[in-house]
């Protein structure tokens, strides 16, 4: 494993799958009765949130809480920048305070490259603009292969807003390193071009749908209404959203995924969000015993 | 049931099938039964056939207008669904395709639904409407595209006011990829032409009438071409009315960029002379030319530029255009010229009959992927049978269309529709 983990792009097939081999020894911890290990004792993690963030947040602080590091959190909009630090004196700082991680989330795509760069502690990319969100994409190919066993060959159908994905992003590099036939399916205003990495595109929900095994469905955020990619969440349901008529153009054992958090009735109908192919709710347990496993790596775990 | 017609030797031109003989044509329940020359053995005819003689006449697909003004909703004192559709098989056409500028708008299906029902109801021929590219053809916000192609929009325009803006015109084209259908630019910089009412030049000059300048066309010609180039969307130009334009259309063509093409008749049959005299009946938009651009504009037809002749009939009551030049609306009523106009083409040299035929008939039904404009057996028997020797004089007070705005009054034309039939129904 390198030093940081600031995106998908830059791992290779083999640090992928050894993170996804070590989460599943830590998902076996997580059915414990005793959740918490040692393996990260006396290490010092910063959760460094320059966006809102529930889920994603949450998520890191169990993985952290337990691996037994010590825990300190910033939310970022409020406090230093506002007085003018720039964000290079914010992280110097951070880092004098002796820090092994930086969990880092940042409205900016490159961010986390640029601490990286400047700070001896690991760097873990929790969402950087449009740019990456690589755990996501790694609970993500934990979850599918937990149902299906592999990702090699799968028809994976992307559906939503790629463009402004990061989520997407990172999957679409995860999924073409280990061979799988990606979709997206999206109107085409919010497609973007991937060519080099051998997506298909369709603007036609139905046809993409057919025969995909995995239906990995995207967040419509809402300040993109009004700027013209779509008229209307009414007409973005009926062409781009997921029902249960839509889902049943899948393959019978398609799984419905979703990063969260979803809204209803404009990308996915609750039957399709509820329904027994969901793996929603698996994502979000797999995606603490992912980025436990990804701490656990960067401190170069696989040694001990 | 309609009766059963035999259309009897006539000289039928039907570029879609690149039919051109005298033969006869036979109709069985609305839809066309067979297309024969006249040598071939005619068939076992049941008895109840009504009989056309066409002899010494030529017969067409009906034509199709891809840039129609209804009015309705909104403006029923210019022209109403029954009367521009009755105005239309008067001018020979089967098929119009009425922009969205009513009022309501055409942005939703709502609207979209009312006129489809409205022409099914009360109107002469086939009625597919336009929907308008932006909410309230304000430029701000795409409307609801997907579901006013559903509910039977065929193209997208927000004629008569362009989508100034740069990012919402490359959304609409990006977006309509979804449908594959085209979207239809209105080509006028606003701040460019500026309020002008006729072409700009030495004859705005003279006349004291503030002047548009080509370029405030051209300008957006080029601007959606690229946009065209970038994202991939059909982009289609409605009346072209310059030579600049024609040229920059030519070189995206010769570049593979998806893009068509219209103009009218009157940008290719008279000049900006015509406002001599501050003659409202000539203000149009855009505004009539020069000789250049006139010639220009054959040229681009002549050589496939300019793919589609439409009329952009465009009707306003008689009291509208009884004011002074800067304040009458703009428009020609023009379905019931516009193949007289048009044929034209064909006596100066310019175009042979049958690629005329094409840029009135088949090649807007493919642009609006319609199953219109053909003769081919099974299709709808839409037809017009039009009398080329006749002489006709342009007589606005005859219109059966409300809009009598014309500044073709008194010109002598040849080619008058005899008969029309749409879906087997015989107009005369
Ligand atoms: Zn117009």
């Amino acid at each position: 494993m390198p030093k940081d983990l600031v995106g998908i792009k830059e791992l290779s097939k083999r640090d992928i799958g050894q993170v996804l081999d070590t989460a599943s020894s830590f998902k076996d911890v997580l059915r414990r009765d005793i959740k918490k290990v040692p393996a990260l004792r006396g290490k010092t993690v910063v959760n460094l949130f320059f966006e809102p963030s529930t889920r994603t947040k949450t998520s890191f602080e169990l993985a952290e809480k337990r691996l037994s590091t010590d825990v300190l959190n910033f939310s970022v909009p409020t406090s230093s920048v506002v007085k003018g630090e720039s964000l290079f004196d914010t992280i110097k700082t951070i880092e004098a305070y002796g820090v092994d991680f930086i969990v880092i989330r940042h409205a900016s795509s490159g961010v986390p490259h640029f601490i990286a760069e400047n700070v001896n502690a690991s760097v873990i990319n929790a969402g950087d603009g449009t740019n990456e969100h690589p755990t996501q994409a790694l609970l993500d190919a934990f979850s599918i292969i937990e149902k299906k066993g592999t990702l090699e060959g799968l028809n994976v159908a992307i559906v939503g807003d790629i463009a402004h994905s990061r989520v997407a992003k990172s999957n679409i590099y995860l999924l073409s390193k280990f061979n799988a036939r990606i979709r997206l399916i999206g109107p085409p205003t919010l497609i973007p071009c991937m060519e080099d990495y051998g997506v298909e595109v369709f603007y036609d929900m139905d046809e993409g749908l057919r025969g995909a095994d995995i239906v990995m469905m995207l967040r419509i955020q809402m300040e993109r209404q009004g700027r013209s990619f779509f008229p209307s969440t009414q007409e973005y349901f009926k062409y781009w959203g997921l029902d249960m008529k839509r889902l049943g153009l899948a393959r019978k054992d398609a799984l419905v995924m979703h990063p969260g958090p979803m809204n209803r009735g404009i990308e996915i109908s609750s039957q399709a969000a509820d329904s027994p192919q969901s793996v929603i709710l698996d994502q979000v347990t797999n995606g603490i015993a992912v980025r436990m496993a990804v701490m656990y790596l960067l401190t170069g775990g696989e040694k001990q | 049931m309609s009766k059963d017609i035999l259309i009897k030797d006539g000289h039928i031109v039907d570029p879609s099938q690149d039919i051109d003989y005298v033969g006869d044509i036979l109709i069985a329940d609305g839809k066309i039964k067979e297309t024969r020359t006249q040598n071939s053995k005619p068939r076992a005819q049941n008895s109840g056939l009504e009989t056309i003689d066409a002899g010494g006449m030529f017969v067409f697909p009906g034509l199709v207008d891809m840039h129609t003004h209804l009015r309705e909703p909104g403006f029923e004192h210019k022209e109403t669904i029954r009367t521009g559709t009755l105005a239309a098989v008067h001018g020979g056409f089967t098929s119009v395709c009425p922009m969205p500028n009513t009022s309501p708008v055409n942005d939703n299906p709502t609207v979209t639904a009312f006129i489809i029902k409205k022409s099914l109801d009360e109107g002469f021929c086939h009625v597919y409407p336009i929907g308008a590219i932006t909410k309230g053809q304000r430029g701000e916000e795409i409307a609801e595209m997907g579901l006013m192609y559903e509910a039977g929009c065929v193209a997208f325009s927000d004629d008569g006011r362009p989508v100034m803006s740069s990012i919402i015109m490359r959304r609409a084209l990006e977006y309509s990829k979804r449908f594959n259908v085209p979207v239809i630019s209105h080509c006028e910089d606003l701040p460019l032409a500026d309020g002008g009412v006729m072409n700009e030049g030495g004859l705005s000059a003279m006349l004291g009438l503030k002047g548009i300048p080509s370029a405030a066309e051209e300008v957006m010609v080029a601007r959606d071409i690229l946009l065209a180039e970038l994202t991939g969307g059909r982009l289609h130009i409605a009346h072209v009315s310059t030579q600049g334009s024609v040229r920059l259309i030519r070189q995206a063509k010769e570049r593979g960029i998806p893009v068509t093409a219209e103009t009218c008749p009157h940008y290719f049959s008279i000049t900006e002379d015509a406002v001599k005299g501050y003659n409202t009946n000539a203000k149009v938009n855009p505004p009539l030319r020069t000789q250049r651009d006139v010639e220009a504009v054959r040229e681009g037809l002549k050589d496939g530029t300019i793919d589609v002749i439409a009329t952009d009939h465009a009707p306003h009551h008689l009291d509208e255009k009884l004011l002074e030049f800067d304040k009458a609306p703009s428009g020609i009523s023009g379905l019931e010229t516009a193949l007289g106009l048009s044929l034209n083409l064909v006596g100066s040299g310019t175009l042979s009959l049958k690629q005329l035929i094409g840029k009135m008939t088949i090649v807007p039904a493919r642009i609006l992927n319609v199953d219109r404009g053909t003769l081919k057996p099974g299709s709808d028997a839409d037809l017009v049978i039009v009398d080329m020797g006749k002489e006709f004089r342009v007589d606005a007070k005859r219109f059966v269309s409300l809009g009598r705005n014309t500044p073709f009054e008194g010109m002598s034309l040849k080619g008058m529709p005899v008969v029309t039939i749409v879906k087997g129904k015989i107009h005369r």
